[in-house]
């Protein structure tokens, strides 16, 4: 729906104080950038400090370490399938190398692990490409401009960005690693905007000190990866894609190495098991998680099933008790709710104004800070742009940018949100979007390191299901930037695995019965159960009336 | 969880036909809200929920008119005594191809998809898009072997398949449009050279010595070096160049 009559009485405080916003972006006079100390104080209004949000683990291999309760949830639950169901003496699929997930780690992951000459399975949960890699839009960042820019800067930005934190192998690795992923997707026919010349067109993110954001329009996710997608279709021989077919469990060898999966067919609701030299945990994210209530970015199978499976089977978390909120997600109109507006709005030099029109916070501090400022600035300082759902939310000057850069800027520029606003009424390069911070990214994860493995020998990790690379707090356009490049690492190193182990032949559910032991021992109910898989949506009131569907938890 | 309270709001219930059926759901809500608040859990159909992955595709009638109207399920705001579907898979032909042999000519564009002379220019494709893409005119910018405008035409294309759903030649449209877009990005469209510089100076270890400083670095020292870091200007052109080289 359109703007209604009292925020369109609100926004002519915006346009009021805009002339004079954009002469002094013009001028280059900011709004200072905190520093460090004001950084801290000012987070003590992001959601990862509200302490009555999380608590200890009471089971598992991090046993004591306290995260957000519905992460913590899905980690104290039981195993989905009873072990001793399962039988493991045939196996319906075999393979080389196993990847769980479809997004962009697991595709780039199966092209390199396929060009080292392996037969590789793709399982998903949904199709092949649903992803929160999809639906990334501001860029990809990499030093590639030699002149002003190089993987030292990086380095020093995601070290910043992730409050020193980070674990520095693997940050060094990304920002190595950076020019070359660009590279090789421009090398497989990705469109990034470039000059004429061929040169890249690169743009600040929040938290860089350089202009080495890369990307496609608006919709950079979504070119990366229906263009990697395509080339794993060029390999249909060697890449088997099983969609809707998610994974519930690893399954080890008498070695204890990772040697397979249960996977579930959603459709079918059978139980099919797949025996591999190694495995590749690569199944992103969890905003459907919705920890703390917040609305999310993510896409619909977002939910932590990695993270339940390899936690179940050894493999330490970490960093999960910090998670992103975005700090510009869609709060009106309701039916686009918590979709994400692109940082890139804000790097183009788009201001966040508050009721009265005045600028509060720098455009472009790292996400974490943002976020926490649009909240105080809601919530503590009463400044916020009430909604006609009840909710608040503060102004994105979007047509800040038209003064800018020039008039059909926005449009030419953000093709994907200019269309979206439209479908409701509203034009963005006229009117400013109402913005609150939303659910967006898993800054950490499973333990691993920068070659890919994990404490689980023939277990892998790529992506947003690993944790330590961005530390405490992720930079825009490093996650696009994650996904390339530990999937082509995770990729090369489980061939790698595969070509040279020798494999066990004794396939064993086992730690899963510990870990269900252990469950039963903490008092977790018996009818709890993880991983999700889905979220639930239906309407409470539909829902007491489907009798004989009873979910538990989130399972039929 | 707020995806359920906003269902919660007491907005007018409307009746909507599901695949034929009958529901009360709220006015306010997208098609596929709804179908969850009727009581559905979305196997299919269902991806990202933020319009760019082509999940979601949906035929809907109003009543009265026998016009076939198009949309996200996630996108698109529910109407009264809507009829409506969604086609979450469409069969259509796929060629495979090996992309470094590709060289960018027409021939090969043609060769791989022998169908694209079957387009009558009814331009039922456009209709159909969801994304508001001219899918007729990339089908017509190939047939006269210009690449690069299909290319740039199809970029908002989400692949979800409603195009090839009404052609009658029976193209597979979102398929050709991809292999386009891949072929601009590699042949048609100059490589970045920077790019290769930079690539070339990283393995040769130009930069390994002081990223190496950095990360043995005290973190105090560390901090002082990041909040010293000199930052590009936002509204600097392609030619700044810092004040000091270290690093670099």
């Amino acid at each position: 729906m359109p703007y209604p009559e009292q925020l369109k009485e609100l926004i002519k405080v915006v346009e009021s104080t805009r002339a004079e916003r954009v002469a002094r972006k013009k001028k280059n006079e900011e709004v200072p950038f905190l520093s460090l100390d004001a950084r801290t104080d000012r987070l003590k209004y992001h959601p990862d400090f509200k302490d009555e949000g999380r608590h200890e683990l009471s089971i598992g291999p991090s046993k004591g370490y306290k995260i957000a309760h519905e992460m913590a949830e899905v980690l104290e639950a039981h195993s989905r399938v009873n072990p001793a169901d399962v039988d493991l003496s045939k196996t319906d699929y075999e393979t080389d190398v196993l990847i769980l997930g479809g997004g962009g780690a697991g595709t780039s992951a199966a092209i390199l692990a396929a060009e080292q000459g392996c037969k590789v399975i793709i399982a998903t949960k949904l199709r092949h490409g649903d992803a929160n890699t999809m639906m990334a839009e501001g860029g990809i960042q990499a030093a590639t401009k030699g002149h002003k820019d190089s993987p030292y800067f990086h380095y020093l930005d995601i070290m910043g960005g992730g409050h020193f934190n980070n674990v520095p192998e693997l940050a060094e690795t990304l920002a190595n690693n950076a020019p070359g992923a660009i590279k090789w997707l421009e090398s497989q026919g990705c469109n990034f905007s470039k000059y004429p010349d061929g040169t890249m067109k690169t743009i600040h993110g929040g938290g860089t000190s350089r202009k080495r954001m890369h990307y496609a329009a608006d919709i950079t996710g979504a070119e990366i990866m229906r263009t990697i997608r395509d080339e794993a279709r060029n390999h249909s021989d060697d890449i088997q894609v099983l969609e809707f077919s998610p994974a519930v469990e690893l399954i080890l060898n008498e070695k204890g190495e990772c040697a397979g999966a249960v996977l579930y067919n959603m459709e079918t609701e059978e139980y099919i098991t797949v025996k591999a030299k190694s495995i590749i945990m690569a199944t992103g994210g969890s905003g459907r998680l919705h920890i703390q209530g917040f609305m999310t970015t993510n896409h619909y199978g977002a939910t932590a099933d990695g993270i339940v499976m390899a936690y179940r089977a050894g493999v330490k978390i970490c960093f999960l008790h910090t998670v992103q909120y975005h700090p510009t997600g869609i709060v009106f109109p309701e039916q686009a709710e918590g979709i994400l507006i692109t940082e890139k709005f804000r790097g183009s030099g788009a201001n966040l104004v508050n009721i009265e029109g005045q600028q509060f916070v720098n455009e472009r501090e790292p996400r974490d800070v943002e976020a926490a400022s649009i909240i105080k600035e809601c919530i503590e300082d009463g400044k916020g742009i009430p909604t006609p759902t009840g909710k608040v939310g503060i102004w994105l000057d979007s047509p800040m940018i038209e003064d800018l850069a020039g008039p059909g800027t926005v449009e030419r520029e953000f093709p994907g949100k200019f269309i979206l606003y439209k479908r409701f009424g509203i034009d963005i390069s006229k009117e400013p979007m109402l913005i609150y911070p939303t659910l967006h990214y898993q800054n950490g994860g499973l333990e691993f390191k920068n070659t890919g493995h994990t404490s689980l020998p023939g277990l892998f990790v790529a992506g947003e299901v690993g944790g330590g690379i961005h530390g405490e707090n992720r930079l825009m356009g490093n996650s696009l930037l994650d996904i390339i490049v530990y999937g082509r690492i995770a990729g090369k190193s489980a061939a790698d695995f595969a070509n040279e182990n020798v494999n066990g032949s004794k396939l064993s559910l086992e730690h899963v019965v510990k870990y269900n032991e252990e469950a039963d021992k903490a008092g977790i109910a018996k009818d709890k159960v993880a991983p999700m898989l889905l979220p639930n949506y239906t309407d409470a009131r539909t829902r007491e009336k489907q009798l004989t569907s009873h979910y538990v938890g989130n399972m039929r | 969880m707020t995806e359920v309270k906003a269902v919660e709001i007491k907005a007018k219930l409307i009746p909507i036909y599901i695949m034929g059926k009958k529901y009360e759901v709220p006015e306010t809500l997208t098609i596929m809200k709804a179908i969850e608040y009727a009581g559905y859990q979305y196997i299919r159909g269902c991806g990202c929920r933020g319009g760019v992955c082509g999940a979601c595709s949906t035929v809907y009638r109003k009543p009265g008119s026998y016009k076939i109207m198009s949309g996200l399920a996630c996108q698109t705001v529910v109407e009264p005594e809507m009829y409506l579907t969604q086609i979450p898979f469409y069969p259509a032909i796929r060629s495979t191809y090996t992309f470094e042999k590709l060289t960018g000519k027409p021939e090969e564009v043609f060769d791989l998809y022998h169908e694209l002379f079957r387009c009558v220019a009814c331009n039922a494709c456009s209709k159909v898009c969801p994304m508001d893409v001219e899918v007729m005119d990339y089908i017509a910018a190939l047939k006269r072997g210009d690449i690069k405008a299909a290319a740039e035409i199809s970029f908002d294309c989400i692949q979800c398949g409603l195009c090839a759903s009404r052609c009658m030649g029976e193209l597979p449209q979102y398929h050709i449009a991809q292999l386009a877009r891949r072929i601009n990005g590699r042949y048609l469209t100059p490589q970045a050279e920077h790019l290769k510089t930079m690539v070339a100076n990283i393995e040769a270890g130009r930069y390994q010595e002081s990223l190496t400083g950095l990360k043995v670095m005290d973190i105090n020292m560390l901090k002082e070096t990041y909040t010293a870091r000199e930052m590009e200007p936002a509204t600097g052109g392609e030619d700044w160049i810092p004040k000091e080289n270290i690093g670099l």
